[in-house]
């Protein structure tokens, strides 16, 4: 296949990845089919339902609006870097779980990215501000109202400095 | 058997978390996207941009000849090799393929597919395919289509009509004319749809050596291995369904059995695995997936009292140039026709009419939501002909508790409730004398304010009585659903279900359900699922089945692996098996505790010491239960007279909106649903799916349609204009519960995946409306836009002027 | 949805992106946030034969406040802008008009220079452009040529940037005076969405809250952007009493000249137009001109925001 590769380098969940990608991949592509790191999602490919949603340096953005050209020499988060280092649940995530904040899973990457990116800037949202910033992350399965719950939650133990039991409640 | 009234649940109904969460937080959910077989290939599709025309010519060399294309497929080749896909009603004229042959008959539908390395490629060599159209006369408009001398859709079939026919059930004419009063209304139900954040995907290898198409999917669809094969005139054991591929959101519409007839011919043709992942433009426009699209003529005969004594529906449905299952979306509602009130007598007149758009898929609730808005405007026009309040005239027709089960002119029981509790928890709730007060006060300064009520039905249970009902030709009576139930060698437990899910927690339900039966902690539980061809049967979650068919059939199967522990008991305990008490597993004999065995000692004997069990017990300790639907099994009346879905849960909606008299915005202030779906087994994910329905809803209310040109173009075919609410557009939401078991499940559950959906739409259009009331306004189609909107209150403003 | 292929360039300076410009401008298209831009090349609605990438510039990434003006890096994303206090004590509207911006997400990547740009009729930031008259720098391997915004916006999705221009730099007029208050606001379907019309004002008043400088516009109505100097002009000297805002608000909507589509009608858009007109006006003055308790209200100047927003 002739189209023309590019090299990059990005910093994927913390570990650096290189590569050669076309031109017209874009990141979420990129990182979904090349790098297997499939927690990040495809709704729309035109930056409307936010499944594609990730960190860029830090920040949430639509990863299907970036071709992985543009993403060499900067440091991508995404559903599989929001964990703790020793692999458990982040709070958010684990709230998510305790607030079942998704059903079918499939915006819930995005969402977590959103969320997290929320409580990252904003330690104590209101549900305003939580709708707010995910106000770009489409749901069909949840009508949103335990994602602002889970992530209200989240944020109250995050301030209280809690450190409940991580993993998995008595399921 | 029903555990009985007042029985305390230890699992069921308890706030638990979910099993399928931790996963999906994690991204490690399994898409059919994320699945990549070894030498996969990619698809893209050729959609025609005319809705009605001939082909004349498909050039497809220049595609073929760029590097990394393996293959171009159109309809000559493809309709020749395969069957056509299967219709609900008795149509065989009608004819449907992936593929447009000779004609395409709506603008998006698929002309060629392309097979390539890459899906970049496959949309390169997509757009060099050259396609010579001969436009032919189009009908847009469903009326039009229905009258004499239209374009027709498939000429073959002589008319563009799909189903026709008038239902009478009771006196209907004669409560016509001896009611005080009648009125007529017509409203329109806008075509939108579920249209999940996932597209419908599929991939499919084929095998030579074992003769096995497997097939990856983003599936919510019965009989669809069965259909597949048929339809690729494959054997049915040569078609293998991987079940355990997570579904992200289907709410009906993942019915991709023409794709996934493409992709397996394909696999099959070229001997390599082949995928299709719609994007959101095949999706939108060539997927097949849009939902009802209707025009219903209501007439209602009513007593100066307010008491309903007949209704008349008229329903004309726009299914699309095709139809699989979409006609049958207007007999589902026949299981609810008079809604959750006293009306004795009800004539409904179907029709299902076909036209040069995209075609109808199956949506939540399979006609149940546009049915119930209807019904519940007419019940709102009623109230106010008459000077009446709207909830005292429902108060007064709402069947009452002592009244069930009750009988419907068309033939169902509804099995229990308690509307008018709800109704109360709901009112109370939202603190109904103080809003109303609000909402004056909100007028008084100049604003416009109004409640919206519904009281809705929920039919559950999924027996699709009404395909033999809308085609006596298909005698099916069987709605079946499985479970098989494994304790293995550990003495750990594993429960299989044979069909795939798309976030209604059935693994949950599952386990938890087994858990409660056996009385071990569903958190130990897993869940699987088999594929088809080591499958038991099963219908999938349709008709808010899953919890009724599958939470009693996970519980039948459970509740023999019991029967099998204490008969290991009794025969090794010496006693009977009446005098064995099992408590968590353990088993001991009545009165003497000491005399007794734990479920690691059970499990050992069934599993390893034969010398042990009891004669004619089969070794291991596994049980399957395969049931039939609670009250099903019949065919219609030639009257049309049948049972349909045997469980009825029971919402009602109160919402309160206020309108910018300037600007025309609507804005959803408050918004209480009372919900009885019988017991709920898992109540997070009973609620998370009611908040998800209202949702849906309101975006059929208020902002989401399909909008089709004269041209017959899909105007709205992206995100950017298809516009789904995002949690600025949904509302704070609360649910009030209210529990009437169902005296024919297992633990009194009733279905609820449909819940929040068949009565938000009818609920936000009454709460619109009441604050239209004071000009003198209504506007009975929805989508309600805020053009619409401006366009009623300018009108208002000009005629008071 | 796989953009046509193209080839891609990094630029290191805003001289390389404009030689390349210089080369190929027809068949080059610069990319920066690219919200706008991508979901196009998605739909192979553009089909750029080389994408060069100015992200990387940080010459182009700057906010620089001056004595009376702003100078803003075209690259700068709009999350930067939207955080940046010292600009929203100079140049309130910008913050304003970027609230109603897409999204976090969407303003976390999108630049100013992108969205003035891309020009699209109903986009905030060339509204506010518009009616605060800033001046686009374009630069080219010819040099800089400051183009007014009224210059700029030539039509929808169109500029005054020639194939072979860049542009580099945006310039924001502070108004002097301590008593300028501006205001944002539109109607669109969905929060976040394009708007069906936006409005935005900015005006100056004295002591005596009468008004010394004024300028309003609508976004939506029209081919572009569009600011109503003359009728702007009939605000001067007056307390922008009710009478007065409406006239002046009435006579925009009549000017304009808006389109049907899915979304709104034209007669809609025009009836949003002098409602919001009105709606931004009086909110500016509200924020120029908070009357001390020994002046009374006059009768009629209630507080505009007690409406439904």
């Amino acid at each position: 296949m002739s189209e023309k590769l590019y090299a990059i380098s990005v910093v994927v969940n913390g570990m650096e990845r290189k590569a050669q990608v076309p031109a017209r991949l874009t990141l979420v592509d990129w990182l979904r089919e090349e790098l297997r790191l499939t927690g990040t999602h495809v709704g729309c490919e035109h930056g409307i339902c936010g499944a594609c949603s990730i960190m860029l340096d830090g920040e949430p953005v639509r990863s299907c609006l970036m071709y992985a050209v543009l993403a060499d020499g900067h440091r991508v988060t995404t559903v599989e870097g929001l964990a703790q280092p020793d692999g458990s649940l982040s709070v958010l995530q684990d709230s998510f779980c305790q607030l079942h904040g998704l059903q079918c899973g499939y915006c819930t990457p995005g969402m977590l990215i959103a969320a997290q990116g929320l409580l990252d800037a904003t330690p104590h949202p209101s549900d305003e501000q939580i709708r707010e910033a995910i106000g770009g992350n489409l749901c069909r399965c949840t009508g949103y109202q335990q994602i602002v719950d889970a992530v209200k939650h989240a944020a109250a133990r995050l301030a209280e400095g809690s450190l409940s039991p991580r993993g998995r409640g008595t399921g | 058997m029903i555990v009985g009234e007042g029985t305390a649940f230890r699992y069921i109904g308890k706030k638990r978390r979910t099993k399928e969460d931790p996963r999906f937080v994690m991204g490690r959910g399994r898409f059919v996207a994320d699945i990549a077989l070894p030498g996969m290939k990619h698809v893209a599709l050729v959609a025609s941009p005319y809705p009605s025309a001939r082909i004349l010519s498909i050039r497809t060399q220049a595609a073929l000849a760029l590097p990394g294309v393996h293959y171009v497929l159109t309809g000559e080749e493809f309709c020749a090799a395969t069957d056509s896909l299967a219709i609900g009603v008795d149509t065989p004229k009608v004819t449907r393929y992936a593929l447009a042959k000779d004609v395409v008959r709506y603008a998006g539908e698929w002309v060629a597919a392309v097979v390539a390395d890459t899906r970049a490629i496959a949309e390169d060599a997509a757009e060099l395919i050259e396609v010579d159209y001969e436009p032919t006369p189009h009908v847009i408009d469903p009326e039009q289509a229905v009258a004499a001398g239209s374009p027709l859709v498939h000429p073959a079939h002589g008319s563009n009509v799909l189903f026709h026919r008038r239902f009478v059930w009771g006196p209907v004419e004669q409560a016509f004319a001896k009611a005080e009063h009648q009125l007529a209304l017509r409203v329109r139900w806008g075509r939108s749809a579920t249209v999940p954040i996932e597209t419908f995907g599929v991939a499919a290898q084929w095998d030579p050596g074992q003769q096995i198409l497997d097939v990856w999917a983003s599936i919510q669809m019965p009989k669809y291995p069965d259909q597949a094969a048929r339809a690729l005139r494959l054997p049915g054991n040569a078609v293998r369904v991987h079940y355990d591929v997570d579904v992200g959101g289907s709410y009906g519409v993942k019915r991709g059995i023409k794709h996934t007839v493409l992709v397996g011919y394909l696999a099959r043709r070229l001997g390599m695995p082949v995928r299709l992942i719609e994007d959101r433009l095949e999706n939108m426009r060539g997927g097949d997936a849009h939902g009802p699209d209707r025009v219903f003529d209501m007439q209602v005969a009513f007593d100066s009292d307010g008491t309903l004594t007949a209704l008349k529906i008229r329903a004309l449905d726009d299914v699309g140039a095709y139809a699989g299952r979409a006609p049958l979306q207007l007999g589902k509602p026949v299981s609810a026709i008079c809604g959750p009130y006293r009306i004795a007598a009800v004539e409904y007149e179907p029709t299902s009419v076909m036209t040069h758009k995209t075609p109808q898929e199956a949506v939540r609730g399979f006609g149940q939501s546009p049915t119930n808005f209807a019904l519940e405007r007419t019940i709102d026009h009623v109230a106010r002909q008459l000077g009446m309040d709207a909830i005292e005239l429902r108060r007064k027709n709402l069947i009452r508790k002592d009244e069930f089960p009750y009988r419907i002119p068309s033939g169902s029981s509804y099995d229990s409730g308690d509307y008018h509790t709800v109704l109360d928890k709901a009112l109370a709730a939202i603190g109904y004398p103080a809003l109303v007060a609000e909402r004056d006060a909100a007028r008084r300064a100049g604003r416009l304010a109004g409640i919206g009520i519904s009281t809705c039905l929920e039919p559950s249970g999924g027996n699709s009585a009404f395909e033999p009902l809308f085609n006596p030709k298909n005698d099916t009576t069987t709605w079946m659903e499985s479970c098989l139930v494994r304790v293995d060698l550990s003495g750990a437990i594993t429960g299989v279900m044979n069909t795939s899910s798309s976030g209604q927690g059935h693994e949950s339900l599952v386990s938890t359900v087994i858990g409660e039966v056996l009385e071990r902690d569903p958190a130990g539980i897993r869940v699987v699922r088999a594929d088809s061809l080591s499958a038991l049967p099963s219908n999938s979650p349709v008709g808010s089945r899953m919890a009724i068919m599958l939470g009693g059939a996970a519980a039948g199967a459970a509740r023999k692996i019991k029967e099998t522990l204490i008969e290991i008991a009794a025969h090794n305990l010496h006693c009977t098996t009446e005098t064995i008490e099992y408590h968590d597993g353990n088993v001991a004999v009545r009165g003497h505790p000491e005399q007794c065995m734990t479920w690691d000692q059970l499990v050992a004997i069934a599993h390893r010491k034969f010398h042990q069990m009891p004669a004619g017990l089969e070794p291991g300790l596994q049980a399957k239960f395969v049931w039939e639907v609670p009250t099903g099994g019949a065919l219609p009346t030639a009257d049309g007279v049948v049972q349909i879905y045997p469980c009825y849960a029971f919402e009602t909606h109160i919402v309160y909106v206020e309108i910018d008299p300037e600007t025309a915005k609507p804005s959803l202030r408050k918004y209480v649903c009372g919900h009885d779906c019988g017991v709920m087994i898992n109540p997070d994910i009973v609620h998370g799916m009611t908040y998800g329905g209202i949702a849906h809803g309101i975006g059929a209310a208020l902002y989401e349609k399909f909008a089709y040109t004269e041209d017959g173009q899909l105007e709205s075919g992206t995100f950017m204009d298809y516009l789904i609410p995002s949690a600025m557009e949904v509302p704070t939401i609360a649910i009030v519960d209210h529990c009437t078991p169902s005296p024919l499940t297992t633990f009194g559950q009733k279905g609820s995946g449909e819940a929040g959906y068949l009565g938000a739409p009818a609920a936000v259009a009454n709460a619109i409306n009441d604050a239209l009331a004071p000009l003198g306004a209504s506007i009975e189609t929805l989508p309600i836009t805020q053009d619409d909107l401006w366009r009623v209150i300018e009108t208002a403003k000009s005629s008071t002027a | 949805m796989k953009a046509a292929s193209f080839e891609y360039v990094r630029a290191a300076s805003v001289g390389e992106a404009c030689e390349l410009l210089r080369q190929d401008g027809d068949a080059i298209k610069l990319i920066a946030g690219g919200q706008s831009l991508v979901p196009m090349m998605a739909m192979r609605l553009a089909r750029p034969s080389r994408l060069v990438d100015i992200n990387e510039i940080a010459g182009l990434k700057f906010v620089a406040p001056e004595a009376d003006v702003v100078r803003i890096g075209a690259c700068t994303r709009q999350c930067v802008l939207e955080r940046d206090d010292a600009l929203a004590a100079r140049v309130p509207l910008l913050r304003q008009a970027l609230a109603w911006v897409g999204h976090v997400q969407t303003r976390n990547r999108g630049t100013i220079g992108g969205s003035l740009a891309h020009a699209d009729p109903a986009a905030e930031l060339p509204l506010a452009a518009q009616v605060l008259s800033a001046r686009m720098m374009l630069r080219s391997t010819a040099g800089v040529r400051a183009v007014p915004a009224n210059e700029f916006f030539t039509g929808p999705l169109a500029t005054a940037l020639e194939p072979h221009e860049c542009l580099e730099e945006i310039h924001w007029q502070v108004w002097p005076g301590h008593r300028t208050g501006s205001a944002f606001t539109e109607v669109s379907r969905r929060h976040g969405d394009f708007a069906i019309v936006a409005a935005a004002a900015q005006v100056t008043v004295d002591d005596d809250g009468r008004c010394t400088r004024a300028s309003f516009g609508l976004g939506g109505g029209g081919q572009t952007p569009l600011a109503f100097p003359g009728l702007a002009a009939h605000l001067l000297g007056t307390r922008l009493d009710a009478a007065i805002v409406q006239s002046v608000a009435k006579d925009a909507a009549i000017e304009l000249d808006p389109g049907n589509d899915l979304h709104a009608s034209a007669g809609y858009r025009k009836r949003l137009a002098a409602v919001l007109a009105a709606r931004v006006l009086h909110a500016a003055y509200e924020k120029a001109f908070t009357p001390s308790p020994a002046l009374p209200r006059k009768a009629g100047e209630g507080n505009v925001l007690g409406s439904t927003q």
